[in-house]
């Protein structure tokens, strides 16, 4: 086959790339808008179907709401929401805080002492396996504080994620670049901050994207067990308020803040991850092939 | 240049006295093992796999203890004396190539300020001096392997060791390599202990090539490589190298002979 055969290279045109590149850039392409479009058309279409059903159903609201409703509950109860939100918020953020000291401090108390490790870390794989909704009403009986008490509920669904791929990482080090810190010397806080800490960067992100999710459960958790006690509402208790009371329209509002809060979290912390490792590790390459 | 001194004058620099090193399972790593290294010597440890030329690097680094026998210094090794390069480049991918060369410095607690020229000039000797901000994975496998020569080279070591380190590069990158570690080597007047398995590579570098062989781990014969530096491609395509490699092909023969 000769090279003119080639569709790329038809004559009169400049061809650059051929055939195969074209049909790939033209992929790449429609993949890109299809990422953004095709989530959203999803989502209307649901939308629509959902309004259908309880139109042609003739459903009540109290038992479905349509979106219009729930639209008017999202708008009308904003302030309400947003205040529970922003309590939701702050228990999250300073449960995945505590998780992250918590979880990364375990992780480099245990790389630094093997004994340590072989007598703690058992209880920390129990802790993590015991459903925190049936730690929960224990830990309010015995502390005081809601908040503290919600907090530490969180801290417990959290913590591990960053705890065990922290470890793994500690202990991902290139065996040759050990070698080669030991022949020249290098004492083992030299050893732990120039080279582990790095090393387990990439692996400590990875935890912390799942412990930002973790947190989140764990905050929601908490509150549905505490109950309200002087702290405010958050976004949990609104939920169960609002189901007593039938009000379903303001029950879906809620959950969809919740789900909004839970992406961002995850969001921010992928862009957290990826600056972080844009400059020099692979999983932030973009290959061209 | 020139500070590497005629065959005949150099001092030694250490020595390893009969050395064993015996590892679980009763296994023969290495067994009696002795060599004389003199400073601005350029020794191979050439040999099949599972000789003990790894092992004995090791040794040689301080990085494993020998079972029995001695491995002593002619003075007492500081912490900038010696420089290691291995099969892998072994760089820090979070660091750039600058800060990668910087790192025997860094341990010493030597300030970047301080250890800047000499980082520079190191960069200059591998031909990597525009690559100084790069990070490791921007650059290809031989420039890689030139950053991790660059490391092994920036304190001025006395010694460097060298575990295959061209071994998964292509062959033409393989020779260019080559020629610039003589150079660089002779700039440097340090000693050089190279674990390699091509002969063409030994000869090519060394002045003297350990030969061994394996089960257990030993050496079978010392040969001398006494052809003049520096040598170039010259020397590649002429007689002389041509007979030394014939001679380490047999002596290589033997070893494989004596370990089936």
């Amino acid at each position: 086959m000769s090279v003119t055969d080639l569709p790329g290279a038809k004559a009169g045109k400049a061809a650059t790339v051929d055939a195969e590149e074209a049909r790939r850039a033209r992929r790449r392409r429609v993949e890109q808008t299809a990422r953004y479009v095709l989530p959203l058309l999803v989502m209307v279409l649901a939308i629509w179907l959902w309004d259908r059903i309880v139109v042609w159903n003739d459903i009540p609201h109290f038992i479905l709401p349509g979106p219009s409703r729930v639209w008017a509950s999202l708008t009308g109860d904003w302030n309400l929401l947003w205040d529970s939100a922003l309590l939701t918020g702050r228990i999250t953020l300073m449960a995945l805080a505590i998780a992250v000291v918590g979880g990364a401090g375990l992780a480099i108390l245990f790389n630094q002492s093997r004994m340590v490790e072989l007598s703690l870390y058992p209880y920390a794989v129990i802790l993590q396996v015991t459903p925190v909704v049936s730690i929960a009403p224990l830990i309010f009986i015995y502390v005081e504080s809601k908040t503290v008490g919600m907090l530490m509920c969180a801290w417990i669904v959290a913590f591990f994620p960053v705890l065990s791929s922290t470890t793994l990482g500690l202990n991902s080090v290139d065996h040759n670049l050990r070698d080669l810190f030991r022949i020249y010397g290098a004492t083992r806080w030299q050893r732990l901050w120039m080279l582990q800490l790095p090393s387990a960067l990439p692996y400590f992100l990875g935890g912390l994207k799942i412990a930002g999710g973790l947190s989140l459960i764990g905050a929601v958790v908490a509150e549905l067990v505490a109950g309200t006690g002087g702290v405010g509402t958050g976004l949990a208790f609104r939920i169960q308020e609002a189901g007593y009371r039938l009000n379903i329209a303001r029950m879906f509002a809620a959950l969809a803040i919740v789900a909004a809060m839970g992406v961002f979290i995850f969001a921010a912390l992928s862009l957290l991850s990826h600056m972080l490792l844009r400059r020099w590790h692979e999983s932030a390459i973009k290959r061209e092939h | 240049m020139a500070r590497i001194a005629p065959f005949a004058e150099r001092s030694e620099l250490l020595r390893v006295s009969a050395v064993d090193k015996v590892f679980p399972g009763n296994v023969a790593a290495l067994r009696a093992m002795s060599l004389e290294v003199r400073e601005g010597d350029f020794i191979s440890l050439l040999g099949p796999s599972g000789c003990g030329k790894s092992t004995a690097l090791r040794l040689i680094a301080g990085l494993s203890d020998p079972t029995a026998g001695r491995i002593e210094w002619s003075t007492p090794r500081a912490k900038g004396d010696l420089g290691v390069v291995f099969q892998e480049p072994t760089l820090m991918p979070w660091a750039t190539v600058a800060q990668n060369v910087y790192l025997p410095f860094r341990l010493e607690g030597t300030p970047y300020s301080a250890a800047k020229d000499d980082i520079l000039q190191t960069l200059k000797l591998v031909g990597l001096e525009k690559f100084q901000n790069a990070y490791p994975r921007a650059l290809s496998g031989g420039m890689k392997m030139r950053v991790s020569i660059a490391r092994a080279m920036v304190t001025q070591p006395k010694l460097i060791l060298m575990d295959e380190p061209f071994a998964a590069l292509d062959e033409i990158t393989r020779f260019k390599l080559n020629n610039d570690l003589l150079d660089m080597q002779a700039r440097i007047g340090c000693t050089v202990i190279f674990v390699t398995h091509s002969v063409f590579e030994s000869v090519f570098l060394s002045d003297r090539i350990v030969v061994m062989a394996a089960r257990p781990g030993r050496v079978i014969e010392e040969l001398h490589v006494d052809a003049p530096h520096p040598r170039d491609e010259a020397f590649r395509t002429s007689a002389d190298y041509a007979a030394h490699c014939r001679a380490a092909s047999q002596a290589l023969e033997q070893a494989m002979e004596a370990a089936a």
